[in-house]
């Protein structure tokens, strides 16, 4: 008998009581109440509540928001399917590295030299502030959002659930999910939270104003 | 102190770290003498309790959604077989390698066995209650294998030598004076004008880890989830030290209790909103990753998880208390408990402390396992417990029917003196009339009493009782005898 089979009959036994499979009860909230204005101003409560920075502009403010954000930044990275236009205003092309696609991947340690990092985001759930990054190609492979130290995240209202559950039911649970609710922090030390251990002690989110109301999710 | 009374957990053949090494009584006793360890933890568990209250209250269906996690938790265990070989199915078909484990030893033999085929003797660590609980650190290192915890409690008991006494906050019995102090005696090219600012400490372990995570080969991780019809795996955590070893390592092994399933992804969403809040009494933590299998180009391109019974299905067997099996390790209970915040983890020996391990590891291991039998009798039955558990465990429950147990499996050979004292007690108030001649004794208790009134000791093990407080002497007469002469006067 194999580990696998011994383990699988000590289940077996264990349940011989055939105990019986409960239907689950979902009276919790599986869609939100507020609309498209209220979803934003919650997201940016919950993002300056995790000390993270949040701005809210129009789509076509976003390069020069972006621009202002990576003033300080000697040298930055986005994914290969980042938006071109966010990016129109660099004059200094040797600030800019690319990752993904035709480009390839960047090395670690390449990563680790690199200032900060510039993504879009899948879905941003505003009651607990948390943005959820797919890894599509405009948000880039994992690392590239995790060894910068300053993360500039695009989030589009259309894209900002009120609750969790309605975030989940756009996403595509078999790919690699990084769910992320305001920089890096701990709270091991007398469980006093301090922001800024090992992932980006930055973070900073453009949200995208949009007009009209959202399509349901 | 904790760390010279205790030192680093022993390593036993078989389950690991679940067992109490002495009676829970004896070990609270000791670390109730350490005033610095109590003062640490009244501190931390009333600040984490007051964020919990303030975050679970401000959801209008939080006691929806502890009803829809409990019944989503009965049904993986009802359904366990089927769940198991369809999330192995799934993490196969996405390029994973599936490993089944009996025992701690079984499974530390896995471990050692894929790391030393990557050919490297050092390996960075997200923090796992399953590594923890099958001694996965000592076991490599005494294969000359260097594991590095990188979470930062967990890495500041590694750097003390000492041991976990909280299942969230592992180091939570130090306070940051005491944080500061070990680092700048054990991390190698600390600052030595470190200060106790935890700004300063978080930063600190940062830098000291920053080139491990940037050069490993092979990480090891436990998992909060296992997704049973996708094979996706799902850990919760704040510092970015998980996503550090879940992305850049060409290798990642991780270990999971096969109770942590959950049906489908969509389930989630259930314990997504529970977990956090009810740990570190966030509205979210600060980063969740999910993968499944291997992904080409983004993350460790070889996976392997290891499925870990050791005494899971001996705690599923038990049907009353089967359900300690739904704890997703937030510590609500912990934090709540008023006798762990005066006696502290470490007075449970195993690696799950609280009200959570004082079912789950005499449930995992049988009450009968060295001193794991006293665990169940650690609780005033409060049930402040049950009210916090996201998951709504009957810890009072289980309790007591662990406390059966404990008193069945003594049964036979010599009475002890609570059995001859519980057939006296039975002999004598079955019956007015001895109950009436037992009474008689009363003024020998009245003398023994003395002046002021008050016994202080009594014997045998009735001493327990007046160990921490007197019992008034009793009346010169008994109610029986006044009542006699009352009416035999009138």
């Amino acid at each position: 008998m194999s580990t696998r089979e011994h383990i699988l009959a000590a289940v077996r036994t264990a349940l011989k009581d055939a105990p019986a499979v409960p239907d689950i009860p979902r009276a919790y909230r599986q869609e939100g109440d507020l609309n498209a204005q209220e979803r934003t101003d919650v997201l940016v409560d919950r993002l300056e509540d995790y000390k993270a920075g949040a701005t809210v502009v129009d789509e076509a403010e976003v390069p020069a928001t972006i621009k202002g954000l990576l003033a300080g930044a000697g040298s930055y990275v986005i994914p290969a399917g980042l938006d071109p236009a966010w990016l129109a205003w660099e004059t200094e092309p040797s600030r800019v590295t690319y990752d993904g696609g035709r480009h390839g991947a960047r090395s670690v340690t390449e990563l680790d030299a690199t200032d900060a990092v510039v993504t879009s985001s899948a879905v941003t759930v505003a009651e607990s502030g948390t943005i959820i990054l797919d890894g599509s190609p405009d948000q880039g492979r994992r690392a590239i959002s995790l060894i910068p130290d300053h993360h500039i995240c695009v989030v589009r209202s259309r894209d900002i659930t009120q609750i969790l559950p309605e975030a989940l039911r756009r996403l595509d649970g078999t790919r690699p999910l990084t769910m992320i609710s305001g920089p890096s922090a701990t709270s091991d030390i007398e469980l006093e939270r301090v922001e800024g251990v090992h992932g980006p002690r930055r973070l900073d989110v453009i949200i995208i104003r949009q007009s009209g109301n959202l399509p349901a999710s | 102190m904790s760390r010279t009374a205790l030192g680093m957990p022993g390593l036993r053949p078989g389950s690991g770290n679940l067992f109490a090494e002495e009676k829970f009584p004896s070990a609270a006793r000791r670390e109730l003498g350490n005033a610095q360890l109590r003062r640490n933890l009244k501190h931390a568990t009333s600040t984490i309790r007051t964020k919990r209250l303030n975050v679970t209250g401000e959801l209008p269906d939080w006691e929806e959604l502890r009803e829809a996690g409990s019944a989503l938790k009965t049904s993986v265990m009802a359904r366990l077989p089927e769940l198991l070989e369809a999330f192995e199915a799934n993490v196969t078909a996405r390029g994973g390698t599936v490993h089944w484990a009996r025992d701690a030893d079984e499974a530390n033999r896995i471990i050692h066995g894929l790391v030393k085929a990557e050919g490297v003797d050092e390996v960075v660590k997200v923090k796992s209650m399953a590594t923890q609980e099958i001694g996965m650190n000592e076991y490599l290192e005494e294969h000359g294998i260097a594991a590095y915890e990188t979470d930062l409690a967990e890495l500041i008991v590694q750097l003390d030598h000492d041991k976990p006494s909280h299942i969230l906050v592992p180091a939570i019995h130090k306070n940051r004076t005491e944080v500061r102090d070990i680092f700048l005696k054990e991390m190698p090219g600390v600052d030595p004008g470190l200060t106790d600012e935890p700004r300063r400490l978080a930063m600190a372990a940062r830098a000291h880890l920053r080139a491990k995570f940037l050069t490993a080969k092979v990480a090891i991780s436990g998992a909060n989830f296992g997704i049973a019809d996708s094979g996706a795996l799902s850990v919760v955590e704040s510092e970015g030290n998980g996503r550090m070893c879940l992305t850049l390592p060409g290798t990642l092994i991780t270990v999971m209790g096969i109770e942590k399933l959950l049906p489908s992804f969509s389930d989630l969403e259930v314990f997504l909103q529970l977990l956090p809040r009810s740990s570190t009494g966030e509205r979210m933590n600060p980063y969740t990753s999910l993968w499944t299998g291997v992904t080409e180009g983004d993350g460790p391109q070889k996976f392997h998880v290891i499925l870990l019974d050791n005494g899971r299905t001996n705690a599923l067997a038990d049907e009353m208390g089967r359900s300690a099996l739904h704890c997703i390790r937030c510590s609500a209970c912990i934090n709540v408990c008023p006798v762990y915040e005066r006696a502290g983890g470490h007075a449970y020996g195993s690696t799950y402390p609280g009200p959570i391990g004082a079912i789950l590891s005499p449930l995992m291991t049988g009450v009968e396992a060295e001193e794991n039998g006293s665990l169940p009798y650690a609780s005033s039955l409060c049930g402040a417990c049950y009210d916090a558990c996201p998951v709504k465990i009957n810890i009072p429950d289980i309790l007591v029917h662990l406390r059966g147990k404990d008193v069945d499996a003594h049964r036979g050979g010599l009475p002890s003196q609570l059995d001859v004292g519980l057939k006296a007690a039975s002999w004598a108030l079955s019956d007015g009339r001895r109950l009436g001649a037992v009474e008689k004794l009363l003024p020998l208790g009245r003398a023994a009493a003395g002046k002021d009134k008050k016994i202080k000791k009594l014997p045998g093990i009735a001493a327990g009782w007046t160990q921490s407080r007197d019992i008034p002497a009793p009346p010169s007469q008994s109610f029986r005898d006044w009542w006699a002469k009352e009416h035999k006067e009138s």
